[in-house]
């Protein structure tokens, strides 16, 4: 099934008894294929307004169109079998294997046993499961292999929108990593319309394509792009929300490819010294890029290297940092501090020389315009399609 | 009126004058045990179907009360304080509060002894229900499975030990009880260990009677615990 | 008439008479003596709470320390669960029928037998109050410089009472109940007129049935009342729901329990 469309319309929700609303006077838009997180404070309200989507709760006022259609017309129990669900505590049935786990809403839907079977195995090998752990329990597994059993089993009836609650919110930060990316290189094939609930900032950063930020009582401060985000807080709230490092935090939207680098000039050891001043010339550093007969760095030329006829291995340091191009911004400048230099070499997926990455180049790249960033699903899908 | 007019008149059948020798002289008598082991069977027999008859109305009746406090949180106390009160009356009060209605016989006992049932399984069945960890219910409820649904797949083998647990116990109470069903002339074990031989409690008799009781009992939960367990495989794997 | 009817009348006739039984006395079944009446029940009545007060009384002497003890001490973990299946599944009227033939008819007999009755619950409940008291809140008072013995008294003992009151509770309804069946060992109670309906007619035990009902409940409330009232406040406080949780599934000899 496609992606569908999620629309918030006015949306509040005022628990009985409660001096407060829950949710107040909430509108967002979540195009098909987007993941939308909901970032906030604890108590303000992320959970609640996920779990109207699928009538956990009910509405107290507004509206919510799914593919422009009103949950309100839906019978609950069915459409919450067309929206996958997955939650921080997982709740997988203990009582069941996980195959007969992962089959829950297909079983519900009525698909023949083949099928079903067939898809149990498509989304073991889909989460990176090895299949001989389908008749296990859930009891025998880790708590990160039950995870991705969770998001399996949200996953199976192929539900054209997704709601997860803090689903990595139990992990390690280890493996809460891993399974981010995980995460986001099968949205890169799925495409799911996903709402995701987290109170982590920074993984609302690496995981949306759109943040809603909410405040206490359920009030929307910002809906945005993670980047329009950082450089353009709406107001003191998600100043304070996203912290005072917003700007490193940009860093971590973008990889080493995408901006612009500085050229360097490579040569080699036996290139004649005239070359080398001509390449210079051209290059943004001042320094010659010494690199061996396949192009990969060994080190920054001395002034005596390229005195004679002829380059000689001489150099005035070494090539640290070596950055590459798929990484992320931050940690490429986290490397260049870490030894004490303004610029270091960019190398490719085969350890070539593509360029170098420098603190001008950086600050360059944060000037730039938010909507010139990729989305994550953008980038995930730009991964795969290499 | 003193004492041994009152046990001469005690007897609730005719007695069996015919019974002589050993039992006469209060021993164990194994050997004539063994000569009338027939007259342990029927009454064998009866505790066996009095216990069975009370846990299949007990337990179907529990269930539909559990079920429905469970949908309907208010209905908890009520039932509680009703089947308490059942629970709380002696069961051989009951056995004679109901002739006036039922008669004497296997209805009024069974009768009595189900509604002794009610409060254990109706506890234990709410009870199993509850623990059902929140995060499990909520997955249920969140990918679509209807309220019998989730009751049925999800809450109540989750439910399982503890309901088994209140079969067990309820079996073994029950057991216990049945023994004083003769006097509501249903019959069981009460009926040999009282009117042993000559109307003498000898020793022999009794201490056969009570094993044949702790033996039924000890089967009636080994029957459980085994149904449990074979309905049960993944409580087999370590705990998560 | 319909034949419901019919046996609705006989029924509500049935039971007039038993109550009749109690409140005035008739001539017995062979019109010889006099029997029921006020001064009948009441001599029953006191000689059944007298069995079922021994009883009580020498079972929690003998379980309310022993569980006291060993909750404090953290043992018996495995003895205090023995003892509450155990218990369960001997028939009090098997140890009844027991003692009569190897010690014969006697008060004693059935007092212990009662007492062998009123022991589990009685000890489990102690013991499983003393066990349920935070550990940390022990530890803290050890911390201030408390003795064991005055963390006992002072500490454990108060927290633990609403369960030993429970565990009370339900040794005395169940003594109540079983002392009934002390005649059949010939010793007399109020089930007498149960037992002995050659004597008593069946208004004797109509009537005698009502009474041991009726006493029961009586019992049951009473003691229920005397629960709620050793109940420290704190704990009243604490979140009914907790309180009433924690209940069902510790009060480990009555309606739950998991062996
Ligand atoms: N069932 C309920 N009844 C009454 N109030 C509720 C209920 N569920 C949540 N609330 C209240 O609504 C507010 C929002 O709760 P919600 O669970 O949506 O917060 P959240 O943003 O998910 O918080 P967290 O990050 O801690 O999970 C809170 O103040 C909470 O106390
Ligand atoms: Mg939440």
């Amino acid at each position: 099934m496609d992606a569908a469309t999620l629309e918030l319309r006015n949306v509040s929700k005022h628990y009985p008894g409660a001096p407060k609303p829950a949710i107040d006077d909430l509108s967002l838009e979540v195009g098909a294929g987007e993941i939308c997180v909901l970032v906030g404070p604890s108590g303000c309200g992320k959970t609640t307004a996920m779990r109207l989507v699928n009538r956990m709760i009910e509405l107290s006022s507004g509206d919510i169109l799914l593919d422009g259609r009103s949950v309100k017309d839906r019978k609950p129990a069915e459409l919450r079998r067309e929206i996958g669900y997955a939650i921080q505590q997982i709740g997988l049935f203990p009582h069941q294997t996980i195959a007969q786990n992962i089959s829950t809403v297909p079983k519900l839907l009525g698909w023949e046993k083949g099928r079903t079977a067939r898809r149990v195995d498509e989304l073991l090998e889909l989460i990176g499961l090895d299949r001989s752990l389908a008749k296990r329990y859930p009891a025998q597994l880790s708590g990160g292999q039950r995870q991705r059993v969770g998001v399996a089993r949200a996953l199976a009836a192929d539900p054209p929108l997704l709601l997860m609650d803090e689903p990595f919110g139990a992990i390690d930060p280890i493996n809460r990593e891993r399974l981010q990316n995980e995460f986001l290189r099968l949205q890169g094939e799925l495409r799911k319309t996903i709402v995701f609930v987290t109170h982590d900032i920074d993984e609302a950063i690496k995981m949306g394509d759109k943040i809603a930020i909410l405040k206490e009582g359920g009030v929307l401060a910002q809906y945005a792009p993670p980047a329009e985000l950082l450089t353009f807080p709406a107001d003191r709230f998600v100043e304070d929300f996203v912290g005072s490092d917003r700007a490193l935090k940009r860093l971590a939207l973008q990889r080493v490819r995408d901006i612009d680098l500085w050229k360097a000039a490579t040569v080699r050891v036996g290139e004649p010294s005239a070359e080398v001043a001509r390449k210079l010339e051209d290059a943004d550093v001042k320094y010659p890029l010494l690199v061996d007969d396949h192009g990969k760095p060994i080190g920054w030329l001395s002034q005596r290297a390229w005195q004679g006829e002829r380059v000689t291995h001489d150099l005035r340091s070494n090539a640290d940092p070596i950055v590459e191009l798929d990484d992320i911004l931050r940690d490429a400048l986290s490397d260049l501090l870490a030894k004490d230099s303004r610029y270091g070499p960019v190398v490719d997926k085969d350890g070539c020389v593509a360029g170098v990455l420098s603190i001008e180049a950086l600050s360059h790249a944060l000037a730039a315009n938010p909507e010139d960033l990729p989305s994550p699903s953008e980038r995930a899908a730009a991964e795969l399609g290499e | 009126m003193s004492l041994p007019a009152v046990l001469a008149q005690s007897s609730i059948k005719p007695r069996d004058r015919s019974v002589t020798g050993c039992p006469q002289n209060n021993d164990l008598c194994p050997g004539w045990i063994a000569d009338n082991v027939d007259r342990y069977v029927d009454p064998f027999v009866r505790h066996v179907e009095l216990t069975a008859l009370a846990l299949a109305f007990g337990f179907p009746i529990a269930f539909a009360l559990a079920v429905l406090a469970y949908r309907r949180r208010w209905l908890v106390g009520p039932i509680t304080a009703t089947t308490g009160i059942l629970y709380t009356l002696p069961s051989l009060a009951v056995f004679f509060l109901l002739q006036p209605v039922t008669g004497r016989g296997i209805t009024t006992a069974t009768i009595a002894l189900t509604s002794y049932t009610l409060l254990i399984l109706f506890r234990n069945i709410m009870l199993g229900l509850d623990n059902v960890p929140a995060e499990i219910k909520d997955a249920a409820r969140g990918q679509g499975l209807s309220a019998n649904q989730q009751l049925f797949r999800v809450e109540l083998p989750l439910a399982a030990p503890e309901i088994f647990a209140g079969l067990r116990i309820a079996a073994t109470t029950t057991v216990g009880l049945a023994t004083l069903a003769f006097l509501a002339g249903a019959g069981g074990l009460g009926e040999p260990l009282f009117d042993g031989g000559d109307g003498i409690v000898f020793r022999g008799n009794v201490v056969f009677c009570g094993l044949l009781c702790v033996l039924l009992a000890a089967l009636f939960d080994l029957v459980f615990l085994l149904v449990q367990r074979l309905a049960s495989p993944w409580q087999r794997v370590g705990t998560a | 008439m319909s034949a419901p009817t019919v046996i609705a009348q006989g029924a509500l006739e049935q039971f007039g008479n038993g109550l009749k039984f109690l409140v005035s006395s008739n001539t017995d079944e062979y019109g010889g003596g006099q029997v029921g009446g006020p001064g009948e029940v009441w001599d029953l009545l006191s000689k059944h709470l007298e069995l079922s007060g021994f009883a009580v009384l020498i079972a929690v002497v003998i379980a309310v320390p022993l569980g006291l003890w060993l909750g404090h001490l953290g043992k018996g973990q495995f003895a205090a669960s023995t003892v509450a299946n155990v218990g369960r599944a001997v028939p009090a009227l098997g140890v009844a029928a027991f003692l009569f033939a190897y010690l014969g008819p006697s008060k004693s007999n059935v007092i212990i037998t009662l007492a062998l009755l009123a022991i589990p619950p009685l000890f489990t409940n102690t013991y499983v109050g003393i066990r349920q008291v935070d550990r940390d809140v022990v530890d803290a008072a050890r911390g201030m410089g408390f003795g064991g013995f005055r963390i006992l008294l002072r500490l454990e003992l108060p927290m633990a009472l609403p369960l030993i009151f429970g565990g009370l509770r339900t040794a005395a309804v169940s003594v109540v109940a079983t002392a009934t069946i002390a005649p059949l060992v010939g010793v007399q109670s109020l089930g007498t007129p149960l037992i002995a309906r050659g004597v008593y007619g069946s208004a004797g035990q109509i009537g005698a049935a009502i009474a041991v009902a009726l006493l029961a409940i009586f019992c049951e409330l009473l003691f229920a009342g005397l629960q709620r009232a050793v109940t420290p406040k704190g704990l009243k406080l604490g979140g009914e729901q907790r309180h009433k949780r924690r209940a069902l599934t510790l009060t480990p000899t009555r309606k739950v329990q998991t062996p």
